[in-house]
Order: structure tokens, then sequence, then C-alpha cells
């Protein structure tokens, strides 16, 4: 989407645009980087074991920062996504275990497959409140989402008292067996988590590229009131994206809790900050417009891998973080200095042009 | 000219061009400022008098010539600089920080402090108090700015200038916001500083106004000054001959071809302002097809307000429209393109276009459902609309992948034209359609009026350019605070009587209501 044209780039040889294609592959060019760096430092790093072990734990942040992408291009943020995984994750776990009580003296016991469907459209719905705080009642996205953040993360522990839900095996009788197909099943050699990451991935990308939600989105970010004058019906793109993002956080609760075959209500805390950093890594922009699902996928990629393999290399948790921090605000620092360099060799076309 | 004794030179300003990226703002300029004077500079939109203006006050610096005050040569690289030198600004649109108190706007970057270097609020409030005193305002200086109405708030701008204790005042159409009463208000200070030797310089687009005050009047016109004189020597026609030119400008011949029925009818269209009286008060117009209807009017008349209406952007707006004589009862800007409105809106940056997205985004954001098919976007449709809206508007354009920031002013500006006639309009609505674009862009787009008028659509166009609205227009319609103030058929249009009506309701001028129905 905001590619720019690579003929017009192509054409204009100077050492100004090599750079600047230099710039633009950033994130691929630190992904590649990484994995060079620590298939020569850690050892087993390049095995295909570590390898995939390595994609579930990316796929996590992954889902999340796709669901960050599409909000922050609208120019908005959602912090809420963090607690939402928790909540998600406590809701399936209770459903497994618990069924719902109608208090009629019988208990309804859904099967997997209704479990997360339900968990899905409890994400969802959480992201629809998020929407609606901001579209209707005019609340900052920053606070809106701050707000819902809190709240999710106390129901979560309100539903079982701080407590684990442990042992999600399920019973055959209620069949409520098959909970951790989700996060131990395998496909074709690779985890289901990953499949259903390509399927999301495709399906965001698309959205983006091919269809009219997806280029409102970007209209919505790069200039509000141009959108609505235009006839983009910004209340509803800005309610989709929030619900996506409720969606995505809602994948990941489920994934966790069928890897650990238990739910705890403090799963996710501070991911959100993850997904916002990945995004940015990716290219998108925090003042809304520009950004690709691609991107993101990579700059989880990169954040993912580099604390895998810090970690592999045993380097300390603090130097990670400092090493994390390091990364992220180097990317951003590029970012800038390829949009002043593009604005120079668009600059220079225009003269030659004319 | 011979100027009145005690009127000497205080600033003087000296072949002064200045150049933008494309477009050349002032060409060889030559203007004088004298003391205790009121110095009128008159001209259109876009003839380059905010430009003069912000290079005497230091806000931006002169492509080449000569700045000469007291007869020294300066040059200020700041507008600060110019402050320390005795020249003050009221600007057009108004620089003041909501947030904060009158006392402290007009203190703001030279707060009174005492011994500690803590700001000293009373202090500062008293003597503010004094400069609100003199403008009988009823402005108490611990209010904040944002809780005042404009007018007020251009006071509170004036009262800034003022206490800046300047020797030249620059006052950039200071009467936009203000009512009647408040206007005889500024006057009466505008005499008290010219008694006490200040040199004003005096921007307005209001005749009666100038010849009212003014001793001196500067006529500009796309960038060159046309005409000089003292007041007492000249009258209206004068200022209008010299605002004008005899040589015309490129507009589009008309082609004679008759309007059709009635495309579009608004009736009684209200819009309330936020502070308090009507925006848009009770505006009837209806429109036939391939009719061009020109809305002249000031800045501040309503034009854009009731175009908002027009388009569903004002929930609180009131009124009704009709379509081919069908009533459109959809009240949100989406539902109304598509049942045949299309708004091209007068701030392009803001209103009109994604700057970061491309040209062809840009081209179809408006109609994208035209190239949908179930949820997808069809490329190669979206592509050939693209290039047939490209070669049609002859938008230049090396790649429609390019960003639409890189355009030219008047490329935009086709662009956004060119969204709004992707949506198959029966009604377009063009607000200074030829704003801030270069002489050959102008001419295409008049043309592109003509050719779209000629297809049947119905356009109705608004401007403060009284010439574009002599020119384009088969029908003209006037404006004033908010009020229709006169219709006039082409043929019985005089500039005169444009001029009169767009002037109703406005400060001082003691007009008949003649032309107002």
């Amino acid at each position: 989407m905001t590619d720019i044209p690579g003929k017009a780039t192509a054409s204009a040889a100077s050492s100004g645009s090599l750079l600047l294609t230099l710039m633009k592959l950033r994130t691929f060019i630190a992904l590649i980087v990484v994995l060079v760096f620590f298939s020569i430092a850690a050892p087993n790093f390049l095995s295909a074991a570590n390898m995939i072990l390595m994609a579930k734990h990316v796929a996590l942040n992954a889902f999340l920062a796709m669901g960050m992408t599409f909000v922050i291009i609208t120019g908005g943020i959602d912090l809420s996504v963090g607690s939402i995984v928790g909540l998600c994750g406590m809701v399936a776990g209770y459903l497994v275990l618990n069924g719902i009580d109608l208090q009629i003296g019988y208990t309804v016991y859904f099967n997997v497959v209704e479990i997360a469907l339900i968990t899905l459209l409890v994400g969802i719905a959480i992201g629809a409140i998020n929407g609606l705080l901001i579209t209707r009642l005019n609340v900052a996205p920053f606070i809106a989402t701050l707000g819902v953040l809190y709240v999710s993360r106390g129901l979560a522990l309100l539903s079982s008292d701080g407590r684990t839900f442990p042992n999600l095996v399920g019973k055959p009788e209620l069949g409520t067996t098959g909970f951790g197909y989700l996060g131990a099943g395998k496909m074709l050699g690779l985890p289901v988590s990953i499949w259903i990451l390509v399927v999301v991935a495709l399906g965001a990308a698309y959205l983006a590229r091919y269809t009219p939600l997806g280029r409102h989105i970007f209209a919505v970010g790069g200039n509000e009131r141009a959108a609505r004058i235009s006839g983009v019906r910004v209340n509803m793109v800005k309610m989709f994206v929030y619900m996506f993002s409720g969606f995505c956080a809602a994948i990941v609760g489920l994934i966790i809790s069928s890897e650990l075959m238990a739910s705890h209500p403090a799963t996710g805390e501070s991911f959100e900050l993850n997904a916002i950093a990945a995004a940015v890594l990716g290219g998108t922009s925090m003042s809304g417009g520009r950004g690709t699902i691609g991107g993101t996928i990579v700059g989880a990629f990169v954040i993912g891998i580099l604390s895998d393999g810090l970690v592999m290399m045993g380097v300390s948790s603090f130097w990670q973080m400092v090493i994390k921090g390091l990364v992220i605000i180097v990317a951003v620092v590029v970012d800038q200095a390829q949009r002043r360099l593009q604005s120079r060799v668009t600059l220079k076309q225009m003269a030659k042009v004319g | 000219m011979s100027p009145s004794p005690g009127h000497d030179v205080i600033l003087k300003l000296e072949d002064i061009s200045k150049v933008y990226a494309g477009t050349v703002a002032v060409k060889h300029a030559n203007f004088e400022v004298r003391k205790g004077a009121v110095n009128v500079l008159v001209g259109e939109n876009g003839a380059g008098k905010s430009t003069l203006m912000k290079i005497i006050a230091g806000v931006e610096r002169p492509t080449a010539g000569r700045i000469l005050l007291d007869g020294n040569e300066v040059s200020f690289s700041s507008s600060g600089e110019a402050v320390s030198r005795g020249i003050g600004m009221v600007f057009q649109e108004l620089n003041l920080f909501g947030n904060l108190s009158v006392a402290e706007n007009i203190f703001a970057t030279r707060e009174l402090i005492n011994a500690f270097r803590k700001i000293d609020h009373k202090g500062q409030e008293r003597r503010a108090a004094e400069f609100l005193e003199q403008l009988e305002a009823g402005i108490r200086p611990d209010m904040l700015v944002e809780d005042l109405r404009i007018g007020q708030q251009q006071l509170v701008e004036i009262a800034k200038a003022v206490s800046l204790d300047a020797r030249i005042l620059i006052m950039d159409e200071p009467t936009s916001a203000l009512s009647a009463a408040e206007v005889e208000i500024l006057f009466k200070v505008i005499a008290d500083l010219k008694a006490r030797g200040v040199a004003i310089v005096y921007i307005s687009h209001r005749l009666e106004e100038l010849i009212r005050i003014g001793d001196y009047i500067t006529v500009l016109r796309d960038g060159r000054i046309t005409g000089q004189e003292e007041m007492k020597n000249v009258d209206t026609q004068w200022i209008v001959r010299q605002m004008i030119g005899s040589d015309a400008k490129d507009f589009a011949k008309a082609d004679g071809h008759q309007p059709g029925g009635e495309v579009f009818r608004a009736e009684e269209i209200c819009l309330p302002r936020v502070t308090g009286g009507l925006a848009v008060d009770h505006v009837s117009l209806s429109l036939r097809a391939g009719e061009i209807l020109g809305i002249y009017g000031l800045m501040g008349a309503g034009r854009s307000e009731l175009f908002d209406c027009i388009m569903g952007r004002h929930g609180q707006a009131s009124g009704r429209i009709f379509i081919d004589g069908k009533p459109v009862k959809e009240r949100d800007t989406a539902r109304r393109i598509q049942r045949g409105l299309a708004l091209i809106p007068e701030d392009r940056q803001r209103e009109g276009m994604v700057s970061i997205l491309s040209v062809a985004s840009n081209l179809t954001l408006a109609s994208l459902s035209r190239f949908v098919s179930l949820f997808h976007i069809r490329g190669g449709a979206e592509r050939q609309a693209v290039a047939q809206m490209v070669r049609e508007l002859s938008i230049k354009v090396a790649d429609p992948a390019q960003e639409v920031s890189s355009l030219s002013g008047g490329n935009q500006q086709k662009v956004v034209i060119g969204k709004a006639l992707l949506t198959g309009p029966k009604v377009l609505l063009m607000d200074e359609p030829s704003r801030g674009i270069d002489v050959g862009a102008k001419a295409d787009v008049f043309r592109t009026m003509r050719k779209l008028s000629r297809d049947g659509l119905g356009i109705l166009f608004a401007t403060s350019d009284l010439d574009e609205v002599m020119a384009l227009s088969d029908r003209i319609a006037v404006m004033s605070n908010g009020k229709l103030t006169g219709m006039f058929d082409r043929a019985e249009a005089t500039e005169a009587a444009i001029v009169a009506a767009s002037a109703l309701g406005h400060g001082p001028a003691p007009h008949t209501e003649t032309n107002a129905r």
C-alpha cells in the first residue's frame, strides 16, 4: 500500500535511491542479520526443531501485532490486547472445566469447536466495546483501551479468584476433550498454530490490499476528515479494526491455554507492548496511514528471534530488554531518515520531470 | 502622489519579490508605510497581500529586494526581531493559545516576571486589563481564550498587538469576525494610535471600511502593485478597476447551452453557530441541470458552511434538500454521495485528499464500490477508471501510484475534482475551486467546469473572487453573514451590485436592501 512504484525509484539510479532501497528493506536486512548472527553464535540455532519452536513463540506475538497494525494505521492504539489474551484464556478454560450452569439443575457443556468459537466471540465483543468507546463516546483510544485493559484483567482474575484452571483435558463423556490440538497438534509437519497464523496473515494482507475496507483503513489514518467527506464510514472502519484486534487476541488466548493445558489469569501481561514494538519495527507509522501486514510479521520475527537467540546464548534477561529497546529505537530513527531521503528523491524526480 | 505633511515614510519596501516552490507570490513590489496614517492594502484573494505583510513582520524573508526602516536597510530573520524593531502584526488566522488566559496570551513570550523569575500574574492581568479597557470589549483578563467568541478573540489579538507598543502595526483583516459595534470601537482605537504617530497597515476586503478609515491606499493584483494613491483622491470604482484590471484571465467561454430542469433544491437551510446566532441563516436556492450557480461572499459569509450542511457534515443543521425533486432524507455524507452529491472542499490539504496515499487511491476513494465484486477490488477496472480520469482532467503525473503529495497544487486539485467526478454526481459543490493553484491549472479547472455543465451536471461553486464569479456563473448568488442577500442573472449582474450585496449586514456599511430578496 505504501510502496512507491519500483519503476519511478529505479529510474533514478542515483546513490540516493540505492540507500533508499536499502532503508526500505531494513526490516528484512535486520531479520537476515539476526538469523546469520545467531546461526554462528548460538549452537543448535539452525536445527529444525529450534526453528519450529521459535516460530511458535513468534506466532503469538505476530497475531497480536497484526491486529495492532490495523489499529495503528487508523491512527489509534489498542493497549487492551494483553488482557484480552488473559481473559479469553480464562473463558476457554472455564468452559472446558465447568460448562455453563443454567441455574435450573442442568449444566451445558460445549465441545471444543464451540468453545473456540465462543472464546473468539468474547474477544471480538471486547474489541467492539473498545470501538464503541472510541467512536460513540469520543474517548481517546489510549484511554479507552487502557480502561478496558484493567477491566478485562480484573475480570480474568475474578473468574477464578486468581487461581489457575489446571488440567484442561476435558471428559470424553462430555465431549470436551481435544483442547490440546491447537497448541500441540501438527499438520503436514508444522504446528497448527503456525498454520492458523499463515491463514490469518494472508487474510489480513488480502484485506489491506484488495478490499474497500482495507483501503478505507489507510484513508482514515491518513486523513480522517478527507475520508469522511469522501463518504468513508469512519466509525465503522474504526469499529472493525478494534474488533479484529480483539479477535487476534482471542486466538492467542486459545493457543496459549491449549499449549499449557491450563489457563492462568495473568497470561498476556505486557503482550501489548511487544505487539506495538513488532508493528513499529515492521514500518507501521504511529501517526497513522502507513504500515503493512508483511512488514509487521517480519518485525515480529526479528523481535522473537532476537529474544530466543539471546536466551540460547545465555545472555541475561536484563540485557535482553536493553537490546530489544535499542533495536526498536534504531528502527524508528532509520524510518525517519528514510522519510526525509524519500522526499528529497521525490523532489529531485519532480525537478527532472519539470 | 504628494503626501500630506507630517506623514513621513517610516518603512519602505524596494523591489521586493517572494518566490515559493513553483509560484511567484510577490513581484517587484514597492511599498511605503507612512507614520501617523492608515496605509490600506487591498487586493483579491491570492494577490499577495498576506505574503507582503509577512515579509514586513519578519515571518517570511523576501527572495529579492530591500527593506528600509527609517532609511536604513534591515533584514529580519524572525518575527521576534521585527517585534523588537517596533513592528507588530494582527494575523488573519488567530494565533492564540485557547488553553491559556487572556492575560497570558497578551504577554506570551514576554511574560512579566518578578525577582525570582516567577511570572507576575497579578501584574500581567492589571496591564492586560488596561489594554482591554480601551477596546471596551467586556473581556476579563483571567478568562480562558477558548471560552471567548471569535470576535472577542480577534479583539484579544488586537490588544496583544497594541500592547507591543509598536511603531508599525499591521492588521490583516482585523474586522472579519467583528460585529458592527466592535468595528466602531476598533476604529476609535485606530484613530487613537494614529494620533500617537503609529503607522498602521490595514488589510481588508471591505471597500466601504477602507474608504472610511484609510489615508493611503495600495492595490495589489497577482503579486504586482497596480495602484498607489492618497485615499481622498479615489473612489470605489477606481479600487475595483485596479483590483481586477483590464487584462482578462483565461476563463473558458460560455457555450450558450440551455440549462435543463431543476436538479437540486435547498430550502431553509440553517446552521447554528457554536457561539450563538446562525452561521447559515435560512438559505434557499435551486439549481438546474447544466447550470453553474456561483455563490459570492466574503470570508465568513457562510458559503463553506452551507456546503457542509448540504453534504450532511453537521448533525445540527436543519432544512430540506431535494435532488430531482425527491427529498434527500439521508443525513450522513456517505449516503448523500450515493444520492448524487459531491463536494470539492476549500481546504485541499486538510479535507480534500489523503496526502500519503497514491494518486490512484485518492481518485477512487469515494467511488470504490463501483470497482468491487463482492468484496474484492477489481484492480483492472480501477486502473482503467484512474487512467481515464487522469487523461480527461489532464492530470500531470508520471505514474498514478505516486503519492498525491508529490504533485503540484493544481494537479492535486484536479485529483480532488476527479475523485468527486468518479462518484457520478448529479450536483457538484465546489468550494473555492481555484484557490492556491497556478494560472494554467486554473484555466484547466474552469474548462472542466464548463464541460461538466455542458454534460448536464449542476454546479454550485463558492468563491470570493469577483472576477471568477462574474465570468463563470450562469446565475450569481451572494451571501453575507449567513444570509442569501442577492440573486442575479448573469445578464443583469453588475460588480457594484454584487459587492454591495456581499457587504449587507456587515460593519458600518450604510446600504439599503434593494438587492436583497
